[in-house]
């Protein structure tokens, strides 16, 4: 579903990403995790080809968002992904309806009877009747979160991507978006990539798990293989020890 | 001998790289110029964001642009009159109000007070989108930000511009008027026939040009400060900084050289 291949960004003189490849398959969840500012959220806005890596490609159902020249082009490419951002990044100016309403009328142009129809199914999936006429800063982070959840399924995509889920959110809270994760993607089945710091708990949700290290995936395979990893790094990083190869900046 | 030339070379380097970031700020943002007039000729046309956005823009500065307008025009008034009087002239006092304001004060101030109203408004909110990622949002979505956010701004700033100047000029000649007649003792029929002979639909075309063109660097700064602003608190603050002092130099600059080619030209 998305194949990253060799791809490699720099900002200036610093590398960020180093020839790093990945396979996500169709309908599974793959959690990119690692320590913060190793490039985690700078792979997810390549695959949004929002950033354009200095080498390499990224395949997005056998379509090439970093190849495409056009504008317009990105955009059809785009239209099959949903994404979730670390603040979930709610218009300010709109209601959480309109906010969950914004793909649908602005991206796949629907009348407003649709609209409506598709935004309470989400709303109703969601548990979000409550806060359907609120303002984004009337709610707390974790309905924010549930409302950019809803956001990104109302428009049914193929790709979710999670940009660190539980960010700003307490442990009970964090563990309720993840449940929401996993119920969303029993529901709707989309292929996702999530990024997280957060170990072992982004497990629960993830078919498999890649860490970035030093602009390099270090170490990919299922949660239960990463766990049981000799590389000290990965060791390192699970025990959140202090002392190892990781160095703490 | 290599050590001897380094920090010259370093020097010339950065001189070099300091020249190189300006033209390409310089060409980045004549591309974004280019993207947004696209996006105001070609479809889709948002026309519920340029209400808004002329509501925001227009309406919500109308007041304060009509209340500098009645103390500018009553400030010309008591000046020109003053003046003037020196000549045993004072009898122009309403030609002298109402070509100041309707050639030059009236466009000028109005840009400069929408660029420090609106303007600065307009680059804090879209920083704040950015940094926040709205902007990355939008794009996530397969919306245009250019198309949905700036154009909309960008047409209101140009649409709204030279309608403020208007009423700033309107209701200066009426401050003006009130001032010279009721106060100074001039004769309401001279300010009036006075004003009237002086000023030709020339003038008027100058200042609406005027106020066209301070319409679009208002549009332009504003949203392209807005969109490459830097990141946080400092971002948003440098950006909003950068969009009043940038805008109003220009206006100011822009405005003695349109001055001169429109009068030339008006003459020819």
């Amino acid at each position: 579903m998305i194949s990253v291949r060799n791809i490699s960004k720099s900002f200036g003189t610093q590398v960020v990403l180093r020839d790093v490849s990945l396979e996500i398959a169709p309908g599974k969840t793959t959690a990119v995790v690692g320590p913060s500012g190793v490039g985690k959220s700078v792979l997810l806005k390549l695959i949004m080809g929002i950033l354009q890596p200095d080498d390499g490609e990224i395949l997005i159902d056998g379509r090439s968002i970093t190849k495409a020249r056009l504008e317009s082009t990105k955009n059809d490419i785009r239209s099959s992904l949903g994404v979730l951002f670390q603040s979930a990044a709610l218009f300010d100016s709109l209601t959480v309806y309109d906010n969950i309403a914004f793909g649908l009328r602005e991206r796949l142009h629907l009348g407003t009877e649709e609209v409506h129809r598709r935004v309470c199914a989400v709303v109703d999936q969601l548990s979000l009747e409550d806060y359907v006429s609120l303002l984004p800063q009337q709610i707390s982070m974790a309905t924010r979160k549930r409302v950019g959840m809803a956001r990104s399924l109302v428009t049914e995509p193929k790709v979710l991507l999670f940009d660190e889920p539980n960010t700003g959110l307490d442990p009970l809270t964090g563990q309720e978006v993840y449940d929401l994760i996993r119920e969303s993607k029993a529901l709707w089945g989309f292929t996702g990539v999530v990024i997280s710091h957060e170990l072992p708990e982004v497990f629960q949700v993830s078919d498999r798990v890649a860490m970035i290290l030093g602009g390099s995936i270090i170490c990919e395979g299922t949660p239960d293989e990463l766990l049981s990893s000799k590389n000290p790094a990965v060791v390192q990083f699970l025990s959140g020890s202090v002392d190892g190869p990781i160095q703490i900046q | 001998m290599l050590s001897t030339f380094s920090p010259a070379i370093t020097a010339t380097e950065k001189l070099g790289r300091f020249m190189l970031d300006i033209l390409e700020g310089w060409g980045r943002s004549w591309v974004f110029f280019f993207r947004i007039i696209i996006g105001c000729i070609t479809p889709p046309m948002r026309w519920h964001l340029f209400l808004t956005q002329m509501l925001q823009i227009g309406a919500n500065s109308a007041l304060v642009i009509a209340l500098i307008g009645l103390f500018t025009g009553a400030v010309l008034a008591v000046q020109g009159e003053y003046t003037l009087s020196k000549f045993g002239a004072t009898a122009y006092t309403g030609s002298a109000v109402a070509l100041s304001l309707i050639r030059e004060l009236g466009p000028v101030l109005t840009a400069l007070m929408v660029i420090g109203r609106a303007g600065s408004a307009i680059t804090a909110e879209l920083g704040i989108m950015r940094i926040t990622e709205q902007v990355d949002a939008l794009r996530s979505m397969a919306v245009d930000p250019i198309r949905y956010l700036m154009v909309p701004r960008f047409l209101a700033g140009v649409v709204a511009m030279p309608l403020l100047a208007s009423l700033n000029i309107v209701v200066g000649i009426f401050g003006g008027y009130i001032v010279a007649v009721g106060l100074l003792g001039l004769s309401s029929g001279t300010f009036l026939s006075q004003m009237e002979s002086a000023v030709t639909m020339t003038d008027v075309s100058s200042g609406l040009i005027k106020a066209l063109v301070f319409g679009v660097i208002f549009g332009w700064v504003s949203c392209y400060k807005g969109y490459t602003c830097g990141f946080g608190a400092v971002g948003v603050n440098k950006a909003t900084t950068q969009c009043v002092v940038t805008a109003s130099v220009a206006v100011l600059v822009i405005d003695y050289f349109l001055t001169s080619i429109l009068t030339r030209a008006f003459m020819d």
